[in-house]
């Protein structure tokens, strides 16, 4: 396909994707969460219901972006606005086929509704307002295993522009001037590493990879940008691999995602037969295979070196450094790893030029950040903002506050290897630096909202439990450092602990950080050490009054009886596991606290709410 | 995470075998094969025994012991076959007070087979899980996502029986 061709094919095709060549276009969110939730069968109901209407086209496309209300059905209609629809079922697709489509009547009680009023279109809402899709751009709106979909929304521009009108050299220094960082956690310029990776053009092997195990528990950017736009990557890596004079890429995807994986393929295969990929790229003379790799459950394969390794077919254990991967990496020659994020934000880059993406964001933090909303929060979902927008208004604006009126405690960014900010630092800019500087990180992306009833410790201790499995072991730091870590935080959870082990879980911390071989073990106690730094009250609860205040760690809680309220029905008594409880019946119990193993049957089967926790 | 070697004989059948042998052929010259090729084995087989560890490494001249050490760092490769009757006893705080760990013990008894272990015929695997959130049923025995509360070893040897082929 040369450039006259690709350009023919996105004019014929651009106005079908919001239905302005007439009809209307029905998208059902297909990524795997909408999948969960039902969507398929929704999906099929859609073209049962429409089948023989020649102006309905019912159509796949990837994550929508608002996790609570899937299965999401959108409706393009030519001249019209797009209407959302949310929590779709079969029977709900009938519906809105005899009355949207035949009947010129939108389902208003299928509509997201925001202060008692529905709301036509997902974008109106507060939770679309704020946001600015770079990178999220095609996901929710194309049809991801579909290429024609995404040449129609200039897929292939940027790669045309780059081989025809740029030298490799022009390429890296407008990713540079872009001011793009890493998206994967560490926010390293990606311009600079591709100039790392750029000498001796030509000259050797060199390859082009992408960082897609996404392990973080609570983040999944990475697994959306793929099942919703998989051709930007492809075209993303190719840049690349021109930028630095490579010829060959992987993509280390992780094998729990079997729709990401699917759809990468299809693209894959898709770009080859389009001659957008391969041999002689639009005839331009440049070459450049990718193929896929799966990660098999290693949560440090995320970190560069024991991705390499990985994909060397050995264990994947990190490798020290120097040499560097843009010196000596896969294979043993020079490569660049990028995250997906950062990559999704390439094509856009070179289209719209490094000042139109520098124009968002921070001084050190250019452009958008895709972040993955999930906890005790209304609006769970995928969200990119602007860098540096504070954190207040993307949990309250964006996020619709915390439900059932609860109090917001701490946000907990970048997983295992990230912290918590406290809810006194609400009016933190997120970007690189405002975090760093109180001990977070941004991460990959994944946000966490804790409320008052999360243990503090608790959750550092969630991260440690969960490292200390990852550790690959290779270093002596990591592997029982942390394992050190988890029983100090055992014993504070069982109320065993003295103030020397506070001051001794510091230490140890501080000396894994340190001491660490490679990312995993130098960020594993920072959820430690951000707990430690802001919530050491908690901490010191624990520890001088053997009382956890958010009543989580079990062996600090104690179940009573209010002698007021308790009617003496006995069934308490008669649920009890452990034949704790004892009482006369129409008198009130009590509750033997040695025998007591703090299951909670009781509390939950009292119907008097004569039960609470101390 | 440490594994276990399994005490099944290992079934493989020569169908197994050839589809094997053409997924290492299709890997050859491949670098960094190796990881597709035990996914792909995995897929055969269903797990990755000894048996068929040595055909790979015969196959593609790489240390049999290298190729232990990758399919023992990953989760996803899994040293043991499920059974078809996949049966776990929760080990959480109220269950074990109310005697699952008597339960497990019988269980193991009667079947023969070791915690994280399976039979010899490949039938039963028993595990120890955490707690399955069914405290008011304690003690809790799940058999292929079938739900048994109140479990009491007197009930072990019925409820074993109707998975008796």
């Amino acid at each position: 396909m040369n450039y006259n061709d690709l350009i023919a094919l996105r004019d014929r095709k651009a106005p079908g994707i919001t239905a302005a060549d007439g009809g209307f276009r029905i998208v059902v969110g297909l990524a795997t969460c909408g999948m969960a939730a039902g969507a398929n069968p929704v999906m099929a109901a859609f073209k049962e219901y429409s089948a023989g209407m020649d102006n309905v086209r019912v159509e796949r496309t990837g994550c929508i972006g608002i996790c609570q209300y899937e299965p999401i059905v959108e409706v393009y209609e030519a001249g019209k606005p797009k209407v959302t629809y949310i929590k779709m079922t079969a029977e709900r697709a009938q519906r809105v086929v005899e009355e949207h489509i035949k009947g010129g009547q939108p389902v208003v009680e299928f509509m997201l509704t925001e202060n008692g009023r529905a709301v036509y279109s997902l974008d109106d809402t507060s939770f679309m307002k704020k946001q600015v899709r770079i990178a999220l751009r095609n996901c929710g709106v194309i049809d991801p295993e579909n290429l024609d979909h995404y040449i129609a929304r200039d897929g292939y521009q940027a790669l045309h522009k780059v081989l025809t009108e740029m030298t490799p050299d022009e390429v890296i220094d407008e990713v540079l001037k872009s001011g793009l960082r890493g998206r994967g956690g560490a926010g390293f310029p990606t311009g600079l590493k591709w100039r790392f990776a750029s000498d001796n053009r030509g000259k050797v092997k060199k390859y082009v990879c992408c960082n897609a195990d996404e392990g973080d528990p609570g983040a999944f950017m990475d697994r959306s940008l793929l099942e919703g736009d998989p051709g930007a990557i492809i075209e993303a890596m190719t840049i690349a691999a021109y930028a630095i004079g490579a010829d060959e890429g992987y993509i280390y995807v992780r094998a729990e995602y079997p729709t990401a994986i699917s759809r990468l393929q299809i693209a894959i295969d898709q770009a080859k037969e389009y001659g957008l990929l391969g041999q002689n790229i639009m005839g331009t003379g440049f070459n450049f295979e990718l193929s896929l790799r799966f990660g098999a459950g290693a949560f440090v394969c995320g970190e560069e070196t024991s991705l390499m390794t990985s994909i060397e077919g050995k264990r994947g254990e990190p490798r020290p450094r120097p040499p560097f991967p843009a010196t000596k990496g896969l294979f043993e020659k020079p490569t660049i790893l990028n995250n997906v994020e950062t990559y999704a934000n390439i094509p856009q880059i070179i289209l719209r030029g490094a000042d139109w993406f520098a124009s968002y964001g921070t001084e050190k933090s250019k452009g958008t950040k895709v972040f993955a909303l999930g906890g005790k929060i209304n609006n769970t979902g995928l969200i990119e903002v602007p860098m540096g927008m504070p954190l207040r208004e993307i949990i309250y604006d964006i996020g619709g506050g915390i439900p059932d009126g609860k109090e917001l405690k701490a946000v907990q960014t970048g997983g295992p290897s990230g912290g918590c900010i406290p809810a006194k630092l609400i009016d933190t800019p997120v970007d690189f630096d405002s975090l760093a500087a109180i001990g977070c990180i941004i991460g990959s992306g994944g946000m966490i909202v804790i409320d008052e009833d999360n243990c503090m410790v608790d959750i550092a201790r969630f991260f440690l439990d969960f490292t200390v499995d990852e550790s690959c072991g290779k270093c002596t730091p990591c592997r029982i450092g942390m394992k050190r870590t988890l029983e100090i935080l055992d014993k504070i959870i069982d109320g065993k602990a003295t103030e020397k082990d506070l001051q001794r879980l510091e230490e140890l911390s501080d000396f894994v950080k340190t001491a660490s071989l490679c990312g995993l073990g130098q960020t594993a106690p920072n959820p430690v050490l951000s707990t430690l730094n802001f919530f050491r009250d908690e901490y010191e609860a624990h520890i001088k009054e053997r009382r956890c205040p958010a009543h989580v760690c079990k062996k600090l809680v104690q179940f009573i009886i209010d002698p007021e309220k308790c009617t003496g029905c006995t069934k308490c008594a008669r649920k009890c596991p452990t034949s704790a409880i004892s009482g006369k019946v129409r008198e009130p119990h009590v509750i033997d606290q040695s025998k007591c193993i703090k299951c909670g049957v009781c509390m939950d089967n009292c119907a008097f709410g004569a039960i609470s926790k101390n | 995470m440490k594994k276990k070697l399994t005490a099944v004989d290992f079934h493989g059948t020569p169908e197994q075998e050839e589809k094997l042998r053409a997924v290492i052929e299709k890997y050859r010259g491949v670098k960094g094969a190796m990881m597709p090729i035990l996914q792909e084995a995995q897929e055969i087989y269903g797990y990755l025994p000894p048996e068929v560890q040595r055909i790979i490494a015969l196959e593609t001249g790489t240390p049999a012991e290298e190729i232990y050490g990758i399919v023992t760092f990953y989760s996803q490769f899994k040293l043991n076959p499920s059974g078809e009757v996949a049966i776990s006893i929760c080990l959480g705080t109220a269950c074990y007070v109310k005697g699952a760990g008597d339960v497990l013990e019988e269980v193991s008894k009667q079947l023969g087979v070791e915690v994280g272990g399976i039979s010899a015929d490949g039938r039963f695997s028993l595990e120890a899980t955490r707690c399955v959130g069914a405290c008011g049923l304690a003690p809790v025995m799940v058999i292929n996502n079938e739900v048994y509360g109140k479990m009491t070893t007197d009930q072990v040897a019925s409820v074993l029986a109707k998975y008796k082929a």
